[in-house]
């Protein structure tokens, strides 16, 4: 790199160029400068999502009610789990890494390759289970009605266990004629998903089985939520009830308020994609590592920057598992 | 490049052989602080969500304290930040720190006020 500098006759001054500030080299100090700013672009997203959180203390929803799945475990409520083993995946990636960098210090190509390499796996596995996190969490749990103000209201037994509403809802069978987009004063086309019952049909269920009730949105001063009785639940539901929510997505949420779901798309979509961006490249640091690039240079301080960038990664999921799944 | 690395940690009251020894005592240690977290996590005792201290439920400030610590080590051991120059320490973790507080002070006090509005004003908002 430094092959054509032209000479200023002043190498070896303090302006002349070629000192260390603060004794880092100047890779290793922009990389930083890089984390301070992308620090600040997270906490920003963390503390709106504080903000909205505020703003609708009384009716946010409950992260051990949302996130109660383990795979291969069908039905069966696990909340927590799985969010644990994802930190403790990516923790232990760390610990991968950070045992690459050390590897380099002392020159040792083959256990850099090692390390790099299961670095690379841990990466992988915490992305592969982001993604099915999304999924479940995009396909729904139980469903629920919104009402016409946004709200929403999930059902529940007398034994105050949840109740789908699959399990519930009659079968009306009834034409749906297609909406085409000639049809439409504004051309629209049909919505391109479709909840599998709708609101007549939870309707006409609710009120032939006796034994369900309504649960609001809202929480009490427990940190419950309000659950209606019996007339204030049909009430409710003929009142305001409007459509059927399954899953959730930017614009409807049957676990709560839709900025729930909006957050956490944005803050673990933004994290996850640091987190695969992050695997790509350790996987161009890993083949130069093999290829011997860093051993002709000299030094695997590559491997350090690329380090710094994965463990902020790293600490960046300390943070979310706390304020998404955990305060 | 040949690093000088600092091999204690809890203020010199666990000091480790090698750098080695030292990445693996502060991932037991990490593992420990997640372990405690999601144990809290699950039972969430009544004790800790009961009892409030400056607005905020225990078992919160419980969970924000130990997530700071996991942080700590998290930046001063796998990222070096320990083996760095106090400057360059300071010049990342307090432009941090101040910024990220005077946000969080800033929206959470709006956000309150703004939930405040919607409870007490004559609009309605539950329909």
């Amino acid at each position: 790199m430094e092959a054509t500098v032209a000479k200023t006759g002043t190498e070896g001054k303090t302006w002349g160029g070629g000192n260390r500030p603060l004794n880092a080299s100047y890779g290793k100090m922009m990389m930083w400068f890089f984390i301070v700013s992308d620090a600040l672009t997270f906490s920003g997203f963390i503390a709106s999502y504080g903000f909205s959180r505020f703003k609708f203390i009384d009716a946010w929803p409950i992260a051990d009610e949302v996130f109660t799945h383990v795979p291969f475990l069908h039905g069966v409520p696990a909340p927590m789990y799985y969010v644990a083993f994802m930190t403790l995946v990516l923790i232990f990636s760390s610990v991968t890494m950070v045992l690459a960098v050390d590897a380099g210090h002392k020159m040792q190509k083959n256990k850099v390759v090692w390390y790099m390499f299961f670095t690379i796996i841990g990466g992988a596995i915490f992305v592969g289970s982001q993604a099915w996190e999304w999924a479940t969490f995009i396909k729904g749990d139980y469903g629920a009605v919104e009402t016409k103000g946004g709200k929403i209201l999930q059902f529940l037994d007398t034994n105050g266990e949840r109740v789908a509403i699959a399990d519930f809802a009659e079968f009306m069978p009834q034409a749906r004629e297609n909406h085409l987009e000639k049809n439409g004063i504004w051309y629209e086309a049909e919505p391109e998903t479709r909840t599998n019952y709708s609101y007549e049909e939870v309707k006409a269920g609710f009120l032939a089985n006796d034994n369900l009730l309504i649960r609001t949105q809202y929480l009490d001063e427990n940190g419950e939520h309000i659950v209606l009785n019996r007339q204030e639940s049909i009430a409710k539901l003929e009142n305001d009830g409007k459509l059927v929510v399954e899953g959730a997505n930017l614009k409807h949420n049957e676990y709560g308020h839709p900025l729930f779901a909006d957050f956490f798309f944005f803050i673990t979509g933004f994290h996850g994609f640091h987190v695969f961006s992050g695997v790509v490249i350790n996987i161009i640091i890993f083949f130069n590592v093999i290829i011997g690039t860093y051993e002709r240079r000299g030094s695997y301080e590559m491997v350090e920057k690329v380090g710094l960038y994965w463990h902020f990664v790293d600490l960046v999921w300390v943070f979310v598992f706390t304020f998404f799944y955990l305060v | 490049m040949a690093h000088e690395h600092k091999l204690e940690i809890f203020r010199g009251a666990w000091k480790f052989k090698s750098n080695v020894s030292k990445i693996w005592g502060v991932f037991t240690f990490l593992c420990i602080v997640t372990a405690i977290e999601v144990v809290l996590g699950i039972i969430k005792p009544e004790v800790l969500t009961a009892n409030r201290f400056l607005a905020m439920k225990l078992l919160n400030w419980i969970f924000i304290i130990l997530t700071l610590v996991k942080a700590y080590y998290i930046t001063w051991d796998f990222m070096h930040m320990r083996d760095e120059t106090s400057s360059l320490r300071r010049a990342v973790v307090w432009t941090g720190v101040f910024l990220i507080c005077y946000l969080i002070l800033i929206l959470l006090i709006e956000g309150d006020y703004i939930y405040e509005v919607y409870k007490s004003n004559y609009v309605k908002f539950d329909f």
